[in-house]
């Protein structure tokens, strides 16, 4: 076994981590609650939304964390037209369809990126990139903590809007019930556009947290999607999808630890695996 | 079940085979090897994702592993190609038995199920990126022999022939499985597995034996990649680039269908290769098509390219006896 001195700090660093998984797997649990689809474009919209911060910082001087307020509304806005105008029309409400055209979409928005930008990975240099906080029993990277904090402040935004709203009202009521909604006078289209919107807007914000201490490049999104799928499957919505990723942050970091770097990332899938197979409904609800 | 005769498929291919004789233009031959190979790949995943509805979005662990056994046990064990090639399949069906009981008698489907097969090709991958006897990083190279004893030719022909007999052999065990009171099993199960259950079908039975042919139809396509090409890393054999072109080519050509993947493939192969000569090789360009490709036909032609064949053809029968009353008139 190793010495607290060594566990203490990897098991922080993990939660620190994990924090950004659960802030992923929010905007994944979000659509799969509402539209009851996995959208398996979300890793190649990190990816995006990791080069567009990349690139307001690269070109626009733009720091990261404000880069989070002008790319959020976009990708809003991106998530919305998405839905509205790609992804529900074409898939003509089947679920088998739905899987393959946001399958579909993954392949074009991944490999645009890999055609624009080519497979190279970049790294920001920001001054306060290294810069530390002691806790006295670790060092504790200051954007971390910082992206810790703002995870939390969005999930709590992200309750506040489904529980006050009217939007979040109907969100949540499309969410139970589709037809009694709809026959309430809920425009379903546009409420599933809104959610997934939401969702993609998440990952604006955990790009712009990401991007100071982590690399881009056109396939850099699929780890943590994967990652999100685990917390998904795990049986995480909503604030219990936070908890997911603390948990999966934890595992990845120890497993790192013990196995080594390339084997770590392993643990996960090799969790995901066993996860799926022995609780397959699990928390997840019996659609599939 | 309708569908194509054994005949049509002899044909087909009969007129296929003389393709060699008429050019000796490596690059055309090159082009409809890899055409070939991926209707191949594309049939595995057929069987498993059109006949049975199960969609995997990791075939890669097949291929992947048809690959790596051909080239394993040619490089690191001496052993003769053919023989290995033939490990290779049986290998790569061992591997799709053995994820299908796993994922089928846990009762995974649909989203879970596409989750799942991504998800033990990535682990594989992984694995053979590190593990020292695929070569880890590095790869494997098969050391040049060129003769037919070790699966090796001088010319992309025999090549050529190789793929295409594989393929013929898909086609004709897709074709007997339609017509087979298992093909019907798969069908019920794809179509309404609870009413299957119902009626007393071994729906998990049934489904994992359709796992373990598809898994070797596609080790088969994995074994002849490495034969052609001579080399093998991890990011070729288990990458999600061929768990997706195994997917596109049986649903842009027809998915459920006997000539499905083999009209997707040389459909979608023609679209990557147009793509390169117009912008050059531009690395991602070719799947960012493809992509764009799969959206559309799912948004417009659900059931693939030949669907809008036969409702062209229907279209015609119509206009042919609405012009001979025109006349009467």
């Amino acid at each position: 076994m190793l010495s607290p001195v060594i566990l203490v700090p990897a098991i922080l660093n993990g939660l620190l981590t994990g924090a950004v998984y659960g802030l992923v797997a929010l905007g994944l649990t979000l659509i799969y609650g509402v539209l009851h689809i996995i959208n398996f474009a979300h890793g190649a919209l990190l990816t995006a939304a990791m080069f567009a911060a990349f690139f307001a910082h690269r070109l626009l001087a733009l720091d990261p964390y404000l880069a989070a307020i002008v790319l959020t509304p976009l990708f809003f806005a991106l998530g919305y037209c998405l839905q509205r105008f790609v992804i529900g029309p074409a898939a003509h409400g089947e679920d088998r369809n739905i899987l393959l055209v946001t399958l579909g979409l993954a392949v074009v928005i991944e490999n645009l990126l890999l055609y624009a930008f080519g497979a190279d990975t970049r790294t920001l240099n920001l001054d306060y990139a290294f810069d530390i906080v002691d806790l006295g029993i670790a060092f504790l990277a200051l954007p971390r903590v910082i992206g810790f904090g703002v995870v939390l402040v969005v999930a709590l935004v992200l309750w506040l809007i489904l529980s006050l709203t009217d939007t979040g009202k109907a969100i949540r009521a499309v969410a139970k019930e589709k037809l009694g909604a709809e026959l309430s006078g809920i425009d379903v289209g546009h409420i599933y556009a809104v959610t997934f919107g939401l969702g993609t807007a998440c990952l604006a914000i955990a790009a712009c947290l990401l991007i100071p201490t982590y690399y881009v490049n056109p396939h850099v999104g699929n780890a943590f999607v994967l990652i999100a799928f685990t917390i998904v499957v795990l049986g995480g919505m909503g604030s219990v999808a936070l908890v997911g990723g603390l948990f999966i942050g934890v595992v990845e970091s120890l497993c790192g630890l013990y196995l080594g770097e390339s084997l770590g990332q392993i643990g996960i899938f090799v969790m995901f695996i066993l996860v799926l197979l022995f609780r397959p409904s699990g928390l997840f609800g019996e659609r599939a | 079940m309708r569908g194509p005769s054994i005949a049509h498929i002899v044909l087909v291919i009969a007129v296929l085979a003389t393709v060699p004789l008429l050019t000796a233009s490596n690059a055309v031959l090159n082009f409809l090897i890899v055409a070939l190979l991926i209707a191949l790949v594309g049939q595995g995943w057929n069987v498993l994702g059109g006949y049975g509805g199960q969609y995997s979005f990791g075939h890669a662990a097949f291929f992947g592993t048809g690959a790596y056994v051909t080239a394993i046990l040619q490089m690191r064990y001496g052993i003769n190609a053919w023989p290995a090639f033939a490990l290779g399949i049986a290998s790569g069906a061992l591997v799709g038995a053995a994820i299908g009981a796993l994922t089928f008698r846990s009762g995974l489907k649909g989203s879970y199920f596409a989750l799942v097969t991504l998800a033990f090709a990535e682990v594989l991958r992984i694995l053979a990126s590190v593990a020292p006897i695929t070569g880890a990083g590095v790869g494997i190279l098969i050391t040049l022999d060129l003769r037919p004893q070790a699966f090796q030719f001088q010319s992309r022909a025999p090549f050529y022939w190789i793929v295409l007999a594989l393929l013929a052999a898909s086609l004709v065990i897709v074709r007997l499985i339609e017509q087979s009171r298992f093909g019907a099993w798969l069908v019920a199960v794809r179509e309404n597995e609870d009413a299957a259950k119902a009626v007393g079908v071994d729906t998990v039975r049934v489904k994992l034996v359709a796992m373990t042919i598809s898994a070797a139809i596609t080790a088969a396509g994995g074994g002849f990649y490495v034969q052609y090409f001579l080399y093998i890393d991890s990011g070729i054999a288990y990458g999600p680039w061929i768990s997706i072109e195994a997917l596109l080519a049986p649903i842009v050509g027809g998915i459920g269908t006997v000539f499905g993947p083999l009209i997707g493939a040389v459909v979608v192969k023609t679209l990557g290769e147009l793509t390169k000569l117009i912008t050059g090789d531009a690395p991602g360009l070719d799947l960012v098509i493809y992509g764009g490709v799969l959206v559309l036909i799912v948004a417009f032609a659900p059931h693939g390219i030949t669907s809008l064949l036969a409702a062209l053809r229907i279209r015609f029968a119509r206009l042919r006896p609405s012009a001979s009353e025109g006349t009467h008139v």
